[in-house]
């Protein structure tokens, strides 16, 4: 009996001490911190993506919590996360300008033509460091899904040798943009109708060299815009977002047909998830 | 009295690691070990609370437990302790060394059921170390920890780039080369001073 009430209340004292001193740290060591900052942190998507620019999702938090960043710093979260978070601040978020990345090449393993056979390590990073890669046309994906690794938000896949952004799933993070050794994903206007799945730099002569696809820079789609929004620069069409309407006049005078639409991207990439997940992954069977 | 802390620390280091002769600490061993800086991190944080939890146990041991004969209740009261030690130091870090703090980040609360810590403090019992040796004890297991754990993420990031067959993408690869770690490990036992 005596060892029992010795045992708890020995066991009592000792918790007891320790949670005062417990009590007392937290009373001498606070720091003080901002209320809103967790409820930031609530508001926002929590893939740490650092699309922001900051190291993840707590730090953006932070930072907007000292006005260092804008509520609408997290183009992952969007519109929503924007406003949950203009409401915790006591401020109205701004016009969102929503992205999204697309990758800018159209040169399937069929239309492109190949250097050599790559059969290393499965990754454009590694694959980019032999001669720029598997594929002739300097400026081509090269379809080993680096990006589809790094996206955070699994909106990436790989068909055909070119990834493929699902734009249903991307946030506009941004991620993919800067890991893709090629630089050929760019970020666009989310809205955006078309854009150009082409980005040689080559001439006319010698893109068609590389690939059946490739903008060979013959100016017809330049014509065809009574907007002035698509102009050829350095052998490739452009379009400027603030003057597209979405006319479709481009797509359609287009010989190579790599003026992209949605639908027309949608269509021409059915996905199968099951083919797709092989394939990004590259088995190698 | 040099010698003998030597000694123990090179044990505790390479002959009898850890993870690799003990298998403590395996949870994190396995979890933490994508990344050598994450690695690395852990490792610091676990030599941190683990040389701090060796001496208050040992305190608490011989100061509180074997004068009222509780010997029998040293788990709950080392776990106990360890718990409430975590939160201390995270309290301490975070105000007075907030660098730190960041940098150890998620570990330092994840150290709280890190049974390697645990262990340690019931064999510097078992044992029968005294203050230093306890304390010594300590830091060279979780430097063996540390060692053990970088050098592993090491392996793994090296791993990443390999196309292994299907039936052993992920945690069954992984642990077949802590296995082989471990094996080549064991090339140390049998050393005597």
């Amino acid at each position: 009996m005596n060892q029992i009430v010795l045992a708890v209340v020995s066991f009592a004292v000792l918790g007891g001490v320790l949670g005062l001193l417990l009590a007392i740290a937290s009373k001498i060591f606070h720091v003080k911190t901002d209320e809103r900052v967790p409820a930031i942190i609530e508001a926002l998507p929590g893939a740490n993506c650092g699309g922001c620019g900051y190291a993840g999702c707590a730090a953006l938090a932070e930072a907007i919590v000292k006005g260092e960043a804008k509520v609408t710093a997290c183009s992952a979260g969007g519109a929503e996360a924007a406003a949950k978070i203009g409401e915790i601040m006591g401020e109205t978020p701004g016009k969102m300008n929503r992205v999204r990345a697309q990758v800018m090449c159209s040169g399937t393993t069929e239309c492109a033509k190949h250097k050599y056979v790559y059969e290393g390590v499965h990754d454009c990073i590694a694959a980019s460091k032999l001669d720029g890669g598997d594929k002739t046309c300097p400026n081509g994906c090269l379809g080993l899904g680096t990006c589809v690794t790094i996206c955070p938000f699994g909106a990436i896949s790989v068909r055909d040798g070119v990834a493929y952004v699902d734009y249903h799933k991307c946030t506009g993070c941004g991620r993919c943009a800067t890991a893709c050794p090629k630089h050929i994903i760019k970020m666009i206007p989310f809205d955006a109708k078309h854009w150009v799945g082409c980005m040689s730099v080559d001439n006319g002569k010698t893109t068609r060299g590389y690939c059946d696809v490739g903008c060979i820079s013959c100016k017809r789609c330049e014509k065809a815009c009574a907007f002035g929004a698509i102009t050829v620069n350095d052998f490739v069409a452009s379009i400027q977002y603030d003057k597209c309407t979405g006319c479709d006049a481009c797509a359609e005078a287009c010989p190579r047909k790599i003026i992209w639409t949605d639908e027309r991207q949608v269509k021409a990439v059915t996905i199968e998830k099951e083919h797709l997940t092989e394939d990004a992954r590259g088995t190698g069977e | 009295m040099i010698k003998d802390l030597a000694l123990i620390m090179f044990t505790a280091v390479l002959l009898e690691n850890f993870i690799f002769y003990r298998f403590y600490g395996c949870c994190p061993f396995l979890g933490v070990s994508e990344k050598p800086d994450t690695a690395l991190g852990m490792g610091f944080a676990v030599m941190f609370v683990m040389t701090l939890a060796s001496a208050v146990t040992y305190g608490v041991y011989y100061l509180l437990l074997v004068p009222f004969h509780l010997e029998y209740l040293q788990t709950i009261a080392f776990i106990l302790i360890i718990a409430s030690l975590v939160q201390f130091i995270e309290m301490f870090m975070k105000k007075f060394i907030p660098a730190l703090y960041s940098a150890l980040g998620i570990y330092l609360p994840l150290i709280t059921t890190n049974c390697a810590v645990m262990g340690a403090c019931l064999l510097n019992i078992q044992s029968g170390y005294g203050f230093i040796e306890s304390v010594v004890f300590g830091f060279s297991a979780a430097l063996g920890f540390t060692m053990a754990i970088v050098i592993f993420a090491g392996v793994r990031a090296r791993m990443a780039f390999c196309e292994p067959p299907k039936a052993f993408r992920g945690m069954p690869l992984v642990l077949v080369a802590a296995g082989l770690l471990a094996l080549a490990f064991s090339g140390f036992s049998g050393i005597s001073f």
